[in-house]
């Protein structure tokens, strides 16, 4: 009996692994995903001309309008409201997928880093001090 | 022995509520894999082409 319990209590730390990946195949992320990636093709000249870059809150900016023709400026505030929208909406989905709604602003974190992390160089991301060339 | 199970007992208990504790607490690691493989996806990385798609110049 007493044995039967200590490997219990053993195996405890065991489900905690076990739980340890989070939940990102929802219907809502896939569509968030798919419509970014959509978008991203948009943007992708953008972040290389700086006239977009990576916030630190995990959103993207309009960095430098001037690297952009008069005539295209309104299309690119759109385009980056759009991927806002979905950058917001998705780190809300994780969060509520994962069952803790309070995680959003600690995902949002977490993405702010990897996309820094994972951005080509070139591209432009805020740091502490304001923006950086990556 | 009998007094080594009970040591093994209490520190189990002692232990429990770290296991309740994980998922209450913010998993960063597994936060950072799931963004790694959403970033992957949304900017394409890991396929094909590993060159930004240039936006055509009008």
């Amino acid at each position: 009996m007493m044995k039967k319990l200590l490997i219990a209590f053993l195996m405890l730390p065991l489900l905690a692994i076990a739980a340890a990946d989070l939940e990102i195949n929802t219907p809502a992320i896939s569509s968030l995903k798919s419509s970014m990636q959509a978008r991203h093709a948009q943007l992708a000249g953008h972040y290389a001309s700086g006239a977009v870059g990576l916030t630190r809150d995990g959103l993207v900016a309009v960095k430098d309008a001037n690297a952009v023709p008069l005539k295209d400026r309104q299309a690119v505030n759109s385009l980056v409201a759009a991927e806002n929208n979905d950058r917001n909406a998705l780190y809300r989905e994780i969060a509520t997928a994962n069952g803790h709604p309070e995680w959003e602003s600690e995902v949002r974190g977490t993405f702010a880093q990897r996309w820094v992390q994972k951005a080509q160089s070139g591209w432009w991301y805020q740091d502490g001090s304001g923006w950086a060339k990556k | 022995m009998n007094r080594l199970s009970w040591v093994f007992l209490v520190a189990g208990l002692l232990a429990l509520p770290a296991c309740v504790t994980i998922n209450i607490y913010f998993p960063a690691a597994a936060a950072e894999k799931a963004a790694d493989k959403i970033i992957d996806e949304v900017w394409q990385l890991k396929k094909e082409g590993e060159q930004p798609q240039v936006k055509e110049s009008k």
